[in-house]
Parts: C-alpha cells; sequence; structure tokens
C-alpha cells in the first residue's frame, strides 16, 4: 500500500449528500474530513441537470443543478474539506478502514466516521427485461441526459420514453426542445412516476402523449432501434390482448426507477430495509454498524435535492460529533410503518430532539392525514391535501410531542 | 496486404480464429474475413464457456474424438492465452429416482469415451458439495470445466494478428469464384485471392458452400435464450449444474452454470428460427428460464437478473428429428481446396484446438511451410487490475497512471485496460468491442455509469461520435451533436461533413 492516512470523518461519494454532510462534519468541530469522489469533479448528477427547480426548499429560489452544487462545493472549499477527486472506494470495513483506488496507488485511511452517500443508478433493460433485439439506441434517461447537457451529443431524433420518471420527463422537454420529436411517453403503472409539476411542465406544455398502463413488449431492429411495439396491461401487469401496436422510432429511453448504490453498504455487513434497500438508520443517521452513516439516495430515494441535502446536513454533523466525541443519543424508540405508507424513516429515534420523519404512500391520497401513534394514542397527526406515490412524505415532530411515547414505539400511518 | 493468401479462413469466430493462430506458427499467409464488425460476435460469444469433458456425444462419432481430444489440452490452450479458465466440475441432476438410470447411462457413455472420475452420487453428498442445489442423486463430473468464450476467440485472433494473420471485419464473403490454388473470394470491400479456403462461417458455413455449388448442408438456426446473474448470486453454487438432457432435445437442457467473472448463467433455451441473426430474447422463455433453475436451486431471486441474451446454434438436424448432428469436417469432390466445417455446435468450443490441430494439418499438406518467427507461444492482452495483488496493483499505477482510474466500476476496469483495448490489434472499434476486451459495461450498471466516459476515450482517440457503434455496421449511436439535432441534419450529412 502506497500511504495510509487517518480522517475524523470521511464521506464516501460527492454529489448533493455527500457535499452537505462533509460541509456541517467540518463546521461541526472535525478537524480532518476527507471526501472521496470518484468522478473528476464533484456534483454528482446535478452536474448534468441543467434545468432549474433545484433549491426552493434550502434557497427559496430555482437554480439549476450546476448552480445549486457549485454553492456546496464552494462550502466544502471554504470549510477546507479535503477532495479527492477520481478516487474510488474498493472496500470499507466495519473497523472504518477505507481502501481507495486512484492515480496515486492505493491507499488505505483510517477515520472515525464514515457517511456512505453514493447515491444511486439508473434501473437497465436488463432488469426490467424488455424483449426483442438488442439493436443501439436503447438508453437510460440519465444517460441521455449526461450525453446531451455535458458532452452535448444526440442520441437520435424519434424517440419514445417507456416510464414517467421524473428524469424521464425532463428528457422528454428536453428532446422536444431541442428538435427531437417525442412521440410518448408510456408508462405501465395507472399513475404517473414522475411528481404532478412535471407532467405539467414538461408533457403537456409540450403536448407529448402519456399512455398509463402501457408499456413496451417488444423492442424491434437489429442494428438501430426502428420501432418498439406498445401493449397496455391489465391490473395485474399482464399483457392485454388486442392492444399491441408499432411505434416507428430511432430511440427508446428508459426511465423506469432508481437503485440505491448499496454495494458497499451490503459488503460492509450493514443491516438494511428490504424497500427501501438502503441502511436502516435512527435519527443520527447512523447505521447498524457503529460509527458508519447514511444519508441522500442511497439512503432513500428523494424527489427533490433540497431534502437529500437536509438530511445529509444532519447525517455530517451526528459523524462529526460521532468522531469527536463518541458519543450520540441512544435511539430506542422503534419507528414502524403502518397502513397507507410503504416506509417510514428513520427506524429508530432518541425523543431528545426534533425529527423529520420522511416517507412514502402506496397510492395517491387525497384529504388525508399522516398519523404518528403511540400505545393506540395519536402523538401527532398531520393533514395532506394530496400524496403520491411518487413524492417522498416529510413531516416533522417537534421534541415535546415525544413525551407521549409509550413503550418505546411509534407507529405511523395514514388515516383520515 | 499480399496479392495472394495461402488461405482465407471464412468466420472469425472460435474454429476460425483457432485455426488462424494454429497456421500462425508457420510461414503462411492467411486472411480472415468476417461479416461482422468483431470476431466472436455468433455462436462463439454467446453460449455457455463450458468445456465439456465428453459425456453427452456419441461413442466413435468425429464430435466424440474433438471434444476429448480438445478437452485435454484445454487449460494449457487458455492459459498460454491469459484467458480465464476454471475446473470447476459438473454435476448432472436427477430430480426424481426414476431418472437415475439416465444418470447411469451417461455414466457408461462417458467411461466409454475416456471421461475419468465419473461417480454417481446421493442426495446427501450432492447437498455437501452444493448445498443450495436440491435433488435425489447426481452424475459427478470433476473434469468439467469453464473458460471464458468470447476472450478466448478475441485472444486467438489477436494473436493470430501479431503473428502476422490478416483481418478483414466488415467483410461478408458474397461470392467464391476460382478453383484450388486460385481462389478469387468476393466481399464489399473488394476481391481477396487464395489458394485454399476454410470454411469456419458457423451459422452461414451452408450458404458458404453453396457459393461454390456443394449444397448438402442445411443449417437450422436454433436460439438459445439466457439470462445473466449478478455477482451476488454467484456463490449460490460452487460448480456447474445441469439436469438430465431432455430426450430428442436440441440442446443439453436449461443448466446453471458459473461464469469465469463470477456472474452466473441460466439457459439455453432452444427454440428453432429461419433467421440465424434473429437473436431476440422474449419474456416467456426469461420466466421459463427462472422457473426451470429454480427447480435446482430454490434460493435464486429474478431480482438478480442483470440481463438477458441469445445465442445461436448451427445445427445441422431439423426440429422435426430432434438431437444432434455429428461435426462435419470435409473437403468434398464438387469442390477441392475447400475444407468445410459444418454443423459445429457444443461442444464447438471446447473441440476447437482439435479442430484447429487437423485443419492445419490438411493445410501443411498442401502447402508445405517454415515456423513462423513472430509466433508467440505464450500471450498477453493487458494486465487485469481485478485480477491482481493490491502490491501489483500498486506497481501497474506506478507504471502507468492511467491504471489509476477506474471507469467501469461495476467490473473494476481502469481507463488503461479501455485504452489498451481500443486499440486493438484487430482495429475493432465498436462500443461491444469494448465490452468485449475489457468487461467494461458488462456489470449491473450495464454502462450507465462508464458509458459516457468510454465515449470520451474513443473521441480523445480519433473518432467522431456520429461514427461510433454499438456492434457496427449501422447500429450508430449518436446522430451528431445537440446542435446538428437542432437543425435536423442527418447523420449521414453530419459524418459526411455537410
Amino acid at each position: 500500500m502506497s500511504s495510509h492516512e487517518q480522517a475524523d470523518v470521511a464521506v464516501i461519494g460527492g454529489g448533493p449528500a455527500g457535499l452537505a454532510a462533509a460541509a456541517e462534519a467540518k463546521a461541526a468541530g472535525a478537524s480532518r474530513v476527507l471526501l472521496l469522489e470518484r468522478d473528476d469533479r464533484v456534483g454528482g448528477i446535478l452536474n448534468q441537470q441543467v434545468h432549474d427547480g433545484f433549491g426552493t426548499k434550502v434557497f427559496n429560489e430555482a437554480l439549476t443543478g450546476p448552480e445549486y452544487a457549485a454553492i456546496y462545493e464552494d462550502r466544502v472549499n471554504e470549510r477546507e474539506v479535503e477532495t479527492w477527486l477520481k478516487t474510488h472506494v474498493i472496500n470499507v470495513t466495519k473497523d472504518r478502514l477505507i481502501t481507495v483506488h486512484s492515480d496515486k496507488g492505493l491507499r488505505t485511511i483510517e477515520a472515525g466516521s464514515v457517511v456512505l452517500s453514493m447515491g444511486c443508478r439508473e434501473r437497465t433493460r436488463g432488469a426490467i427485461g424488455t424483449a426483442g433485439t438488442r439493436p443501439a439506441g436503447v438508453f437510460t434517461a440519465g444517460a441521455v441526459q449526461n450525453y446531451m447537457n455535458v458532452r452535448n451529443l444526440a442520441v437520435g431524433r424519434k424517440v419514445v420514453i417507456l416510464g414517467s420518471g421524473d428524469i424521464g420527463l425532463i428528457m422528454a422537454r428536453r428532446l422536444k426542445l431541442e428538435g427531437a420529436e417525442v412521440v410518448c411517453v408510456a408508462e405501465i403503472l395507472p399513475q404517473p412516476s414522475g411528481i404532478g409539476a412535471n407532467l405539467v411542465r414538461c408533457l403537456e406544455d409540450f403536448d407529448i402523449p402519456l399512455y398509463l398502463s402501457t408499456t413496451v413488449v417488444e423492442i424491434h431492429g437489429k442494428s438501430r432501434v426502428t420501432g418498439v411495439t406498445l401493449a397496455e396491461v391489465g391490473p395485474k401487469m399482464g399483457e392485454k390482448k388486442g392492444t399491441r401496436r408499432f411505434i416507428e422510432c430511432d430511440t427508446l429511453l428508459l426511465s423506469v426507477g432508481l437503485i440505491p448504490e448499496n454495494e458497499l453498504t451490503n459488503k460492509i455487513g450493514i443491516i438494511t430495509n428490504p424497500v427501501t434497500t438502503g441502511a436502516v438508520v435512527d435519527d443520527s443517521f447512523r447505521t447498524s454498524v457503529p460509527g458508519i452513516f447514511s444519508c441522500g439516495n442511497v439512503l432513500q430515494v428523494h424527489d427533490v435535492v433540497d431534502y437529500a441535502t437536509m438530511e445529509s446536513e444532519k447525517a455530517g454533523t451526528a459523524a462529526a460529533i460521532w468522531a469527536t466525541t463518541g458519543k450520540l443519543p441512544d435511539a430506542d424508540i422503534k419507528v414502524s410503518a403502518g397502513a397507507g405508507l410503504r416506509y417510514v424513516l428513520p427506524a429508530t429515534i432518541s425523543g431528545t430532539d426534533a425529527v423529520d420523519f420522511t416517507m412514502r404512500s402506496w397510492r395517491e391520497e387525497h384529504d388525508q392525514s399522516v398519523i404518528f401513534k403511540s400505545g393506540g394514542e395519536e402523538v401527532r397527526r398531520l393533514r395532506m391535501p394530496h400524496m403520491e406515490p411518487a413524492g417522498m412524505i416529510r413531516v416533522r415532530v417537534g421534541k415535546g410531542r415525544f413525551r407521549r411515547i409509550v413503550n418505546n414505539e411509534l407507529t405511523v400511518e395514514v388515516g383520515a | 496486404m499480399p496479392d495472394k493468401f495461402d488461405v482465407a479462413i471464412i468466420g472469425g469466430g472460435v474454429v476460425g480464429c483457432a485455426i488462424a493462430r494454429e497456421l500462425s506458427r508457420y510461414q503462411l499467409r492467411v486472411v480472415v474475413l468476417e461479416r461482422a464488425a468483431d470476431v466472436a460476435r455468433g455462436t462463439s460469444g454467446k453460449n455457455s464457456g463450458v468445456v465439456h469433458t465428453g459425456i453427452n456425444v456419441p461413442t466413435g462419432s468425429r464430435k466424440a474424438a474433438l471434444n476429448v481430444a480438445g478437452a485435454r489440452v484445454f487449460e494449457d490452450f487458455c492459459k498460454d492465452l491469459d484467458v480465464p479458465f476454471d475446473r470447476v466440475g459438473k454435476v448432472i441432476v436427477a430430480l426424481e429416482e426414476d431418472q437415475t438410470p439416465d444418470l447411469e447411462s451417461l455414466m457408461a457413455r462417458g467411461i466409454a469415451n475416456g471421461v475419468p472420475d465419473l461417480e454417481i452420487i446421493d442426495s446427501a453428498t450432492l447437498k455437501r458439495m452444493e448445498p443450495n442445489i436440491s435433488g435425489a442423486a447426481a452424475l459427478n463430473v470433476p473434469t468439467a470445466a469453464i473458460a471464458c468464450p468470447y476472450s478466448l476467440n478475441i485472444a486467438l485472433a489477436e494473436s493470430s494478428a501479431e503473428a502476422g494473420v490478416e483481418f478483414m471485419l466488415n467483410s461478408p464473403v458474397t461470392a467464391i469464384n476460382g478453383d484450388e490454388g486460385d481462389f478469387q473470394i468476393t466481399t464489399p470491400g473488394g476481391t481477396v485471392n487464395a489458394a485454399l479456403i476454410v470454411n469456419s462461417a458457423g451459422l452461414f458455413s451452408d450458404k458458404i458452400a453453396r457459393m461454390v455449388g456443394i449444397k448438402r448442408w442445411r443449417i437450422w438456426p436454433c436460439r438459445g435464450e439466457y439470462v445473466i446473474l449478478d455477482k451476488r448470486a454467484g456463490s449460490l453454487i460452487n460448480s456447474m449444474v445441469y439436469p438430465v438432457p431432455p430426450k430428442g432435445g436440441a440442446g443439453l437442457g436449461v443448466h446453471i452454470t458459473p461464469t469465469t467473472d463470477g456472474n452466473i448463467l441460466l439457459g439455453p433455451s432452444a427454440d428453432y428460427t429461419n433467421d440465424a441473426d434473429d437473436v431476440r430474447t422474449t419474456p416467456k422463455i426469461r420466466r421459463q428460464l427462472l422457473k426451470e433453475a429454480a427447480e435446482f436451486l430454490p434460493a435464486l431471486s429474478p431480482r438478480d437478473v442483470i440481463t438477458a441474451y441469445s445465442g445461436m446454434r448451427p445445427k445441422l438436424v431439423p426440429s422435426k428429428v430432434g438431437g444432434f448432428g455429428d461435426f462435419v469436417l470435409e473437403e468434398v469432390p464438387e469442390q477441392l481446396g475447400m475444407m468445410n466445417l459444418v454443423g459445429i455446435e457444443s461442444p464447438g468450443l471446447t473441440a476447437s484446438p482439435a479442430i484447429a490441430d487437423e485443419i492445419s494439418g490438411w493445410v501443411r499438406e498442401r502447402i508445405p511451410a517454415k515456423k513462423n518467427s513472430n509466433f508467440k507461444g505464450k500471450w498477453t492482452a493487458v494486465d487485469r487490475v481485478r485480477d491482481e495483488t493490491p502490491e501489483k496493483i500498486d506497481a501497474l499505477i506506478g507504471e502507468d497512471p492511467a491504471y489509476g482510474e477506474i471507469i467501469c466500476r461495476c467490473e473494476m476496469v481502469t481507463r488503461k485496460e479501455i485504452i489498451d483495448s481500443i486499440n486493438n490489434g484487430l482495429e475493432a472499434t465498436s462500443l461491444n468491442a469494448i465490452k468485449y476486451r475489457s468487461r467494461a459495461t458488462m456489470g449491473r450498471c450495464q454502462g450507465g455509469f462508464c458509458g459516457p466516459r468510454i465515449i470520451d476515450l474513443l473521441i480523445e482517440n480519433g473518432h467522431s461520435p456520429e461514427s461510433l457503434t454499438l456492434t457496427g455496421g449501422d447500429s450508430w449511436l449518436f446522430l451528431g451533436s445537440v446542435e446538428d439535432l437542432r437543425k435536423g441534419r442527418t447523420r449521414e450529412a453530419v459524418e459526411a461533413g455537410n
């Protein structure tokens, strides 16, 4: 090994989550904070997101992705976080010994705390099992966003988009604005996967049709995509007979979901939640392995970057406190998702401070409430005019409310 | 390029390239004509990668002799070319007691074919060897092995090219004229003259034979679909797990095969088709493969599927006959000077060194040649960081910092390996040419992260974006810049500079 280094806090991944965590770790008193990034710059996926709408919660204004990233990049630089670019983490042990691979050779870092903020990747054609030939012209939406916005490359002229995730919707608009023909967006679910605002701004305003309960059942073309076959699906996702239709196109864009990059998390042996596939954490964003924290999209896929930032700032602060004092409040109160919710985070809380709970609902709901209960009694209730599976729900509960908790258990559910 | 070659090999699959390598030991002028943009693009690149021992082939057949001879030398064959090989062994599993007689007859045939160390094991022994596999009994075949089929094919080609063999990619043969000693072979890029022809065109070997009036063979393409599982599922099995072969089936049944890279393959199915290029995948077969494999391996999860792909068998028997034909290695009276290799399906990979040996003899009987001093017995493509010790990785990075930059994180492929793959000896430039040489884009993200970075390196190495392809031909990736899109230019216009 070329060298052995020590750090109070090592942050893995320099996207929005890692930037926020590193900046706050430094502010909270960690003396040496390392931010490890595999790319040649920090900012992660924000670098390719040239549309605006970032920062409305944190800065109360709509910034582009690169503008949003630049604020945090400046912040880590001002606070003297050490950023190692083109640095690939190949291993992390339970004792927080990190091995990195870079053009300086293999190095090890002994870290007081480790923050996992690796983000997520896009689900691919192989993972969803789209049938047909294997021609050129099938891209994930994020890859096309990168090719267009970072590398100035156009992938095709006549495009079908499968999946109504937010990146797919944004790319529909982007392609249309640059002169491509976006034939349609097909969504296998009966409801859109992207947030409502994007449906209006990206599809309706540009007359791009959205076909719900519809999917691509076959890809055509031996060399380059020549078209796709769409079909409607029934309630159990089975293809409806007689609904097949061929659509000519030269490009198929996939916006069919994001997968948190938890390979390192799993390799370390951290306990994960089968719903989010991310780590199980407490209200300090501690994982099951002492001194290892997780935040951002690797923990749970966020809909809005601002919330990933806020979450990661807390994780960075906690990581610094743990590294410098070895003390964080015990989180003995168990939190579980009840009726109507797919999951709720964190999994345990200390009750010593306010907590921002994050969760997602199973279905679209109108005029329902998110209800926190303990021992059968309500602890807090918040009226929600609208909930949709595509949107993350975020509810703050003040520490005073936690006095009502009995038996160290708290359930969160959707109710009237 | 010489005016005239001694030997033209039609088809750059594993058999054609093994012959090229064998002939490159001698001072012979050899050309390989390949219709695709790279070698290993047909049957040879998409199969189970199994080095068969010879239990499945009829005793006394040509196939049995070549299979057993090939299996004997295969480990060294791979070692000489720095190709991954692993003697993982195989268990052929009887799900129910009533299949045990089938295991016994397989074992008897294996013994007759000279396969060593065969034994029938009971359910408990199977459980000890393969804790995740359930079955009533099994035939243990400890000498069965796996190799990386496309790496072998590429190494054979690139080592031959380095020793002086010419490779003409994107060169489908459209006509053959002339006679032994003076053949004229037409391709879209021009005519190639050669004294002898080796027809190793695999799925198209019948069509090549027909160009010189040989009508006795017909290839029946038979598609085999596979699904490939994430490396995290790789530890579920230790050896290859096969079912008892279905009677009269076109294949050996859906098997569970580890790859030399630590993934698992499920497949292949067997579906006859009229179009040898129709390598589609279907949801029906995908479900079926997962279901059949789960009968042996209940721990299998559909979540572990990375992707699906299909290969194509060049079968000499139609579906209504079923089963397998023997390998054909024949020079026939209708056209002397042309060696036809027809119906080389499984175990063609295993047999390839033995076939190469035999064909080299046939060539040298007609054209005696001295040894070629440029031939290297041991050949290495590039150092691969993922296979190295930490000390060696440090040393490599010290030599060249490009080893320090990981481009494909799923498969741990560095910038240096990508650049070496771009500058391959065959001048194959498609994205898939880089994929099959470096493994970049083969992992769980399927190129989501590294794709754009590989494109950057291709552009840095002198390729224009609009000239880049996935697999050569019309498989273009970009029509041009965003401005070209906005201005309504076609890709062809951008490429022509208009």
